[in-house]
């Protein structure tokens, strides 16, 4: 494999851009890892060296909000992923070939390279009609994960549908919509890497991890890799300063919002959400909700659709999250904070919705 | 006769599936079916209006933006919300962004593997296609070093065996006719266009925090905070960010998407006599120049039927309806009328065979979406319609670029009816608004410069102040057609919920009276050189940039629960 050993740098060289500048990239990535930039250089012989790991992008209940995100990739660009860093065999939204073409590659993979390919999924997995809710090439999603996930080194459930089920399994759920977790148990492997939708930048990031260190990174009891979600986005969000001195915006459009106040009273759910967007940004680090004057939604946690809805209802103080709390640590305090918040609101609209479900479907049973 | 499959259609978003009849070389017959349902609108249903937005929102993350906005629209039609003139200029910055970056992905990353044969690029001569891009184009990256470095980074991906995204496809059919070196360039472009997607697209960071999936929407205005005196609101920064951004836009738009549409075209001129399609066109019309209800609009609706291009009529919303005929669905008075989506129901009811399957059987209901028909119609929704309306309707820019399109490939208006039709007023749909962009951008500034920096009526936010029961309707042109939602509030809660979209008009199914969806129509007639390579239907299929997660809504009133989470 000589021959491809250096094919990376030659090829990044003859497009400009000089071999600093590539460790200078991975620079960037080893900061997301929040590792000294020494490791830089590590992570460049690695994927140097690296054949192109091959990768099927498998979509399901999903509105392709993670694939969109993929395409915003600039560290590395999409282009060089595409091109250079792995081998996407199969993605429907991106690939050139259709219908059974299309599922010979996927196919082949899955007969070709067992235990040896990395499965991503985006979406969840219908359960309802006996898979009816999602087929392609007339196969139910279930019956496909099953397969390409159960023979995958690794699967990584991107976005919150994939991960814990998301949008589609909010309540009522309609479509039976189960995580991948949930709806292929026993998969070795499983990194979740939600928020709706992910961002692009973890997902470059979880890859290149892996491609330097040959394993999986470290995660928390949602298995979530702990470099993009162990910390609460309060601890570091840039607003944290008005929190803590009782800034609060009151009004959309105030002063205190023109200020770039807390939002904890317009229903900011920082406080109980654990992922990376005050330090990394969206879209290269141009802006992330926050920034941008708007509540955090929490999109990253479980079942957010119900918990932490209503979005514009704020959660009760829960004084003590220091800095060093993580999902793991905190969960249970979380949790609680959260039901204790909507005891009033959100909780109990969530329980009559359900119950609302429940009847109805019950009035139709008899009907 | 044979009876072809295309499932997985890919390079759309969500799961489209095309069956077809084949015989002496053309589709005589063909069903669309959409194959995913989530029911969106059924979880809607007991929650707060103000939430829905971030809910419908998620219908969708190619179009990010659409449910939003037709979303907070119908709701701030029901409460009575009037957002100030500064939320319609961030919307409409937000809208027409939108619809530049997501037609040129289209253009680029869906559509053009349709028409562009990246095997043949491999045999282009770099200093002919500098040439033939320099004699089409100033736009600078068209040096023969430059294309010699494509070809050579294309021809590493080939040499290392992984072909990965652009392995299996029908590289080398004979449909493909443009010649290797407008290959290469059209390759060069593809790249070109990842990145300035990525780039142009930091617009919506600076709206909306992030895309996909912007956060700074509200019912009755918007979150992002104007003040040119603080470093945490839309100032000056922001506002020389989105210009950079926007004449960028207008760069790339000018000098690469619309002369790679032109060339690519002129191999093409047959595709304006395939893929007509229904011939019945309706827009609802975008981008508000003033405030308040009923403001023209820069792009106007209207209702063209029959390829009658002389006038638009008025659309009228009355004349909506949705059958579900041939839609895994059930109306309790039967399936055999159609009904107005404010009186709408869906009960999901899959009568499909159980997966795995060969075939649908389409002879009875075959798909998620359901039909929605306009006065009975099936009508056509999109970039083409809204070009035609525009037209006719007297649209200065549109008529110019409409014209100067036709008169570069030596066609007539009757050409726009047709595959190729769709996919120029597409591009001139982006070349239109990514020239108006900058405008909307300076009425903001002035706004700001006056010290007007009111972003949100709050008047309308407390649920108190709403009345005890309500309905509104939100209207509003997403990239792929005519978005509408329509919502039923009670006591502060979402009643009901309904939206109808663009890929539902265009993709839905056969309605009560057998009249093909616009889809199916114009997939009927398309030549098939070879059954097993269909990439004719693939061409006019991906014409109409489908989203299918977007069409495949339920709905309603009676919508229940209908199978049990399996426990875990």
């Amino acid at each position: 494999m000589a021959a491809s050993e250096s094919w990376l740098v030659e090829e990044l060289e003859r497009r400009g851009v000089s071999r600093r500048e590539f460790v200078g990239f991975c620079g960037v990535m080893a900061s997301i890892f929040a590792m000294p930039r020494t490791v830089g250089a590590r992570i460049a012989q690695a994927i140097e060296a690296a054949d192109k790991p091959t990768l099927v992008w498998l979509e399901f209940q999903d509105c392709a909000g993670n694939t969109e995100s993929f395409l915003r990739a600039g560290r590395p660009t999409t282009a060089d992923i595409v091109l250079d860093t792995l081998s996407i065999d199969y993605h429907e939204t991106i690939m050139a070939a259709a219908g059974h073409r299309a599922e010979e590659a996927l196919e082949g993979v899955v007969s070709q390279k067992p235990g040896g390919y990395i499965a991503v999924v985006e979406g969840s997995i219908p359960t309802g009609a006996n898979g009816a809710y999602c087929t392609i090439g007339g196969r139910s999603a279930e019956q496909i994960a099953k397969e390409v996930c159960g023979g995958a080194a690794a699967t990584i459930a991107i976005g919150t549908c994939a991960a814990f089920g998301g949008l589609p399994a909010a309540a009522p759920n309609p479509t039976g919509a189960l995580s991948v977790a949930d709806a292929v148990p026993g998969l070795k492997n499983l990194i979740n890497l939600p928020a709706c939708p992910a961002n692009a930048e973890n997902l470059a990031a979880v890859i290149v991890y892996f491609l330097t260190f040959n394993r999986w990174p470290p995660v928390d009891r949602y298995r979530r890799p702990l470099f993009a979600y162990g910390k609460a986005i309060h601890d570091n969000c840039e607003r944290r300063a008005h929190y803590d001195a009782g800034q609060f915006v009151e009004n959309w459009g105030d002063e205190a919002h023109r200020r770039g106040y807390c939002l904890y009273k317009m229903g900011c759910k920082g406080p109980v959400t654990f992922q990376n967007c005050p330090r990394v940004g969206w879209n290269e680090g141009t802006n992330w909700p926050v920034g941008c004057g708007h509540p955090c939604l929490g999109c990253a946690e479980p079942d957010f659709w119900d918990k932490m809805t209503p979005f514009y209802s704020h959660i009760a103080g829960v004084p003590g999250f220091g800095v060093h709390a993580t999902a793991d640590k905190i969960g249970i305090w979380a949790a609680a904070g959260v039901a204790a918040a909507y005891a009033i609101g959100g909780l109990v609209q969530y329980g009559r919705r359900m119950v609302h479900a429940k009847a109805e479907e019950e009035k139709g049973g008899q009907s | 006769m044979t009876r072809l499959v295309i499932d997985p259609v890919t390079r759309i978003e969500g799961h489209l599936r095309i069956e077809a009849e084949v015989d002496g070389g053309m589709v005589r017959d063909a069903w669309s079916s959409a194959t995913m349902f989530r029911g969106v609108e059924i979880i809607l249903k007991g929650r707060d209006p103000r939430d829905a937005w971030a809910f419908t929102q998620r219908i969708c993350g190619v179009c990010t933006t659409v449910h939003a906005i037709a979303s907070i629209r119908a709701v701030e039609n029901a409460i009575g919300a009037e957002p100030p003139a500064n939320a319609r200029l961030l919307r409409n910055l937000i809208m027409a962004s939108q619809m530049v970056q997501d037609h040129v992905v289209h253009f680029y990353h869906l559509h053009a593997l349709d028409w562009v044969d990246v095997v043949s690029a491999l045999s282009a001569d770099p200093a002919a296609t500098s040439r033939l891009a320099q004699s089409i184009s100033d736009w600078p990256l068209s040096s023969t070093d430059y294309f010699r470095g494509v070809k050579g980074r294309l021809q590493q991906f080939v040499e290392r065996g992984q072909l990965g995204p652009f392995a299996n496809a029908y590289w080398g059919h004979s449909a493909y006719r443009l010649p290797p070196e407008a290959n290469l360039m059209a390759v060069a472009h593809y790249l070109e266009a990842l990145d300035w997607q990525r780039e142009f697209i930091k617009m919506h960071a600076v709206l909306g925090g992030k895309n996909p999936h912007l956060q700074s929407f509200l019912v009755g205005g918007m979150a992002t905070p104007i003040d040119p005196d603080r470093q945490a609101s839309l100032n000056m920064t922001s506002i020389s960010h989105m210009r950079k951004l926007i004449r960028g836009a207008r760069e790339f738009v000018q000098q690469v998407y619309i002369p790679d549409l032109l060339a690519v075209a002129s191999f093409y001129k047959d595709w304006a006599g395939y893929g007509a399609g229904v011939g019945n066109y309706l827009a609802y019309g975008e981008y508000p120049e003033v405030d308040g209800a009923n403001a023209p609009l820069y792009l106007p609706s209207g209702v063209i039927r029959a390829r009658d291009i002389s006038a638009a009529e008025p659309f009228d919303q009355t004349k909506v309806t949705e059958y579900v005929t041939h839609s895994w669905f059930e109306y309790e008075a039967g399936d055999g009328e159609g009904l107005h989506p404010a009186r709408g129901e869906t009960r999901p009811n899959f009568t499909g065979p159980e997966p795995p399957y060969e075939f649908l059987n389409t002879d009875g209901k075959y798909s998620w979406l359901k039909s929605p028909r306009y006065d009975g119609l099936p009508m056509e929704v999109g970039p083409l319609s809204r070009m035609l309306v525009a037209y006719v309707s007297g649209n200065e820019s549109v008529r110019q670029y409409v014209d100067y399109a036709l008169g570069q490939l030596g066609v007539g208006p009757e050409a726009l009816f047709s595959t190729l039709g769709r996919v120029a007023a597409r591009g001139i749909e982006t070349l239109v608004l990514a020239e108006k962009l900058e405008n909307w951008l300076n009425e903001l500034q002035d706004n700001m410069g006056r010290g007007q920096l009111d972003i949100h009526d709050n008047s309308k936010w407390d649920p108190a102040s709403w009345p005890k029961d309500c309905s509104g309707a939100g209207f509003h042109e997403a990239p792929r057609g005519a978005l509408g939602h329509w919502v039923h509030i009670v006591d502060g809660e979402i009643a009901n919920y309904q939206c109808v979209v663009p890929s539902t008009w265009n993709a839905g199914p056969r309605d009560a009276a057998g009249q093909r969806g616009p889809y199916e129509e114009a997939v009927v007639g398309t030549p098939v050189a070879d059954p097993e390579q269909p990439i004719e239907i693939l061409r006019t299929v991906h014409s109409f940039d489908p989203c299918m997660a977007c069409g495949v809504h339920v709905v309603d009133r009676h919508g229940r629960e209908l199978v049990k989470v399996r426990a875990q």
